[in-house]
């Protein structure tokens, strides 16, 4: 049985606050879950595929963020629970859909997950999905950590449903990747099915409807800001006259700091929990109560500027600060040494930083960047392009996944990113603007998730670039979890179709198509180039699945390969290629045998047919 | 209970976080207030994972720069890179098998010379215990069990407030069966080394 459906009330669990987000949806009674993966909130829906086997909860990956949303819309306006769950920028996707569901409400609780991204571990910006409730006019929550993270889901539907609206549960990944003992509670039998009543004229958002929707909203919108302010997630700590107010994980490293300090005595804390809207009278009546007041929230200024709105309404002067060039930043995160820090300049608090070791004398260390794969059939792709095109001026635009990594040399491939899909929108704009050959990347998911509207675009508009479409069969970025064109009989599940991508991409209009197997090099850089010489839109269908799945399934591989006596010092393999198996001992280069997959590219190009495969693959 | 603070970093693949597992299980067993924090960059892609880990009474899951009591490298060079959270007073556990990054392979990085960091290591800290965990690892069966050996120095040094017997215990409950020998192997060789090492 999967852990989360534990059915043991009060007993203690270490928990990832990502599994601890899960196990409150379950002890809520979330009958649908819906997503599109993406770090840092991954591990979320990972665990909720996994409990949909063994349980009545229904569970999609979804094609996409905005389609996961309409899914989950549908179903809590026909009564049932259901939770969506994205990472910040998939709530950019999902924006269009979410904006008017704001108008329309829920019947059913629906609590929408985005998990932030401060510092960008695993993102392409660090925009602050605060500001989605305010422009959506939808109530927030935020925990502070994995247990509450919990326990606020549960509150989080029944909000939901008191409100008749869906709500934003905000976390940022140092709550998503965080692990805590957390005490679990019971668990809700879900009701998997409900009715749908027809409605139209508060269903049907045509602008007579959504006249009268709005104001419902701002209605709606009056009920919550009662809530917040009684909200048991918005607390005040202490009795001291210098404010803080804080929210999420940045409340950690206040508490902390303040012990630290040893300022107990002097702060009174301001816990948001319930962050939009913000509970007005509380926040006033604090501000009355202090001295001077510090807001500590990683990113924008979300709260800052509202709590200034607040200290003008009622004529306070008091200094009020957050984001400031001697105190917090609006970049990258916090941690609890910064916040003491700030804490100490702030209130003028005698505080000596604690000093770390010297560093200036310690040798310089080699980066240790992630690279692709050892037998990434990505870096096989690239070469091949790479050959295909010599002597061509290009623009290579890439999008989100693991081959965004082929921007690095020496396979130096991908010139332009900005968001999912973006390979191929971005294709026509260079191709129109530019005489230089465009040649984008976009990999099997991301192609399903947002590659195709601009691929219809381009053939209607008469674009001229080449697409590859970079197929391994997986999301494999964010740890190979399905999309619409995964062969899932073959993964023993059942119940699922499969869409083919040529199929597709014929029937858009493309006409010119051709497949790959990028292991056979030369047969690749031939076909891809004449795919470049065509005028009009080409695309190119890369297959092989991913080496990494593959290990993963214990699906036989090729044999390693070695490098022979033949080797007389070229070295294309690692300039060329930079595969990860290859080292180099007493100045002559090697393969390590545990990684090689033995895809055999570098055997393909060797120009002293040094390499050779392992007769056996025992070593 | 004083907060004390563990940081471990590895190469992506070298078992990190199931050695975080086993922390945090054994100290939920014991009763020890127990927070922890991950970042894995593209682990299973070559990069460097990092976890935090935070002991008694704190609330914050992540560790500033200078403030971890013990750092627990599991390959030399990454030890060096994480000594900006290190201070004075802090022990640093090291395994000394070196595990290149593709940089030096390509020739734009020179790995650092291993006697020079344990020397810098060494003075500017309390305390490194530094040997060789591959070896070991063979030694109890499984290459792979590199974590475990580190585990057991780290226990070993009584640094952080978890008991040799409880860690045991959480590697025969927690731990795939088929490893439980080599890993329960790998952590009494850990743990003898750093002890013969005082």
């Amino acid at each position: 049985m999967h852990k989360l459906l534990t059915r043991q009330p009060g007993l203690k669990m270490l928990l990832l606050g990502n599994e601890a987000i899960a196990r409150g949806g379950l002890e809520a009674g979330v009958a649908v879950a819906t997503t599109y993966p993406g770090t840092p909130s991954s591990e979320i829906s990972l665990n909720f595929f996994q409990i949909s086997q063994e349980s009545e909860l229904y569970f999609e990956y979804s094609t996409n963020e905005k389609v996961a949303l309409e899914v989950a819309a549908a179903t809590a306006n026909s009564g049932v629970r259901s939770m969506c769950v994205m990472k910040h920028v998939g709530m950019n996707v999902a924006a269009d859909a979410l904006l008017t569901l704001a108008y329309v409400g829920v019947k059913g609780g629906l609590v929408i997950v985005t998990a932030d991204d401060p510092f960008m571990f695993s993102s392409q910006n660090e925009q602050d999905n605060r500001y989605y409730s305010k422009l959506s006019g939808l109530p927030m929550l935020e925990p502070s950590s994995a247990q509450e993270a919990k326990d606020m889901m549960v509150d989080a539907f029944d909000l939901s449903e008191q409100l008749q609206l869906p709500v934003i549960f905000r976390t940022t990944t140092r709550i998503n990747h965080s692990t805590e003992i957390v005490s679990l509670g019971d668990l809700r039998e879900p009701k998997t099915k409900g009715d749908f009543k027809k409605d139209p004229f508060n269903y049907v958002t045509v602008p007579a409807v959504s006249r009268n929707l709005h104001a419902k909203l701002l209605e709606k919108l009056d009920k919550a800001e009662k809530i917040s302010e009684n909200s048991e997630y918005n607390i005040i700590y202490g009795e001291g006259d210098w404010g803080i107010i804080c929210n999420g994980v940045s409340c950690n490293y206040v508490f902390d700091a303040v012990k630290d300090l040893d300022i107990e005595n002097s702060v009174r804390i301001l816990r948001i929990g319930f962050s939009h809207p913000l509970p007005r009278v509380l926040i006033q009546d604090f501000l009355k109560t202090c001295e001077k007041v510090l807001i500590v929230e990683e990113g924008e200024p979300f709260m800052e500027e509202t709590v200034k709105a607040f200290a003008q309404e009622e004529g306070l002067t008091l200094s009020i600060k957050g984001k400031d060039d001697a105190l917090f930043s609006r970049l990258f995160e916090y941690n609890p040494a910064l916040v003491r820090e700030c804490l100490a300049a702030y209130f003028g608090v005698d505080y000596t930083p604690r000093t770390g070791v010297d560093l200036s004398d310690i040798p310089e260390i080699p980066q240790r960047p992630p690279s692709l794969c050892a037998g990434c059939s990505h870096r096989a792709t690239f070469y091949s392009v790479q050959k295909a095109a010599k002597g061509m001026e290009t623009i290579c635009p890439t999008d989100i996944g693991c081959y965004t990594l082929g921007f690095m040399p020496p396979l130096s491939t991908g010139d332009f990113l900005i968001c999912m899909g973006s390979s191929v929108g971005t294709s026509c704009g260079f191709s129109k603007a530019t005489n230089k050959k465009v040649i984008s990347f976009i990999g099997d998911s991301t192609f399903f998730h947002t590659g195709i509207p601009g691929l219809i675009n381009a053939v209607f508009n008469n674009h001229n670039f080449t697409l590859v479409i970079l197929d391994n069969g997986i999301t494999a970025m964010t740890g190979h979890q399905p999309h619409p064109g995964v062969d899932m009989k073959a993964l023993n599940f059942e119940g699922y179709a499969r869409v083919s991508i040529e199929d597709i991409v014929k029937a858009v209009g493309v006409k010119h198509v051709s497949i790959i197997r990028p292991y056979r090099v030369k047969k690749s850089v031939d076909t891809i180039k004449e795919a470049l010489m065509y005028k009009g839109v080409s695309v190119i269908i890369s297959q092989e699945p991913c080496t990494l799945f593959t290990k993963a399934l214990k699906k036989p591989r090729g044999k390693p390969f070695f490098v022979s006596e033949k080797y007389k010092g070229h070295r294309d393999c690692i300039n060329d290629l930079a595969c990860p198996a290859f080292f180099i001992k007493k100045n002559r280069v090697n393969i390590d045998p545990v990684l090689c997959s033995g895809c055999s590219i570098c055997a393909q190009i060797c120009p002293e047919h040094a390499i050779l495969p392992l007769k056996d693959k025992a070593v | 209970m004083k907060p004390t603070r563990l940081i471990l970093v590895a190469v992506g693949g070298q078992g990190n976080l199931l050695s975080s597992k086993v922390i945090g299980e054994s100290a939920l067993l014991a009763g020890v207030p127990v927070r922890m924090s991950e970042i894995h960059g593209m682990a299973q892609r070559g990069g460097v994972v990092e976890s935090s880990i935070v002991f008694g009474d704190a609330k914050s899951t992540i560790i500033s720069d200078g403030e971890a009591d013990v750092l627990v490298g599991f390959e030399p060079s990454e030890t060096l890179r994480a000594l900006n959270k290190c201070n004075s007073r802090t022990v640093v556990i090291s395994n000394l098998a070196r595990m290149s990054p593709f940089t030096v392979t390509v020739g734009s990085g020179i790995y650092p010379d291993l006697k020079n960091l344990q020397s810098l290591i060494r003075a500017k800290t309390a305390n490194l215990i530094a040997f060789n965990a591959e070896v070991l690892a063979r030694e109890a069966g499984n290459v792979l069990s590199v974590n475990m050996v580190l585990l057991g120095a780290l226990i070993q040094t009584g640094k952080i407030p978890l008991a040799r017997e409880t860690v045991k215990e959480v590697i025969k409950t927690k731990t795939k069966k088929a490893f439980l020998e080599s890993n329960l192997k790998a952590f009494e060789l850990g743990f003898s080394t750093a002890n013969s090492m005082v």
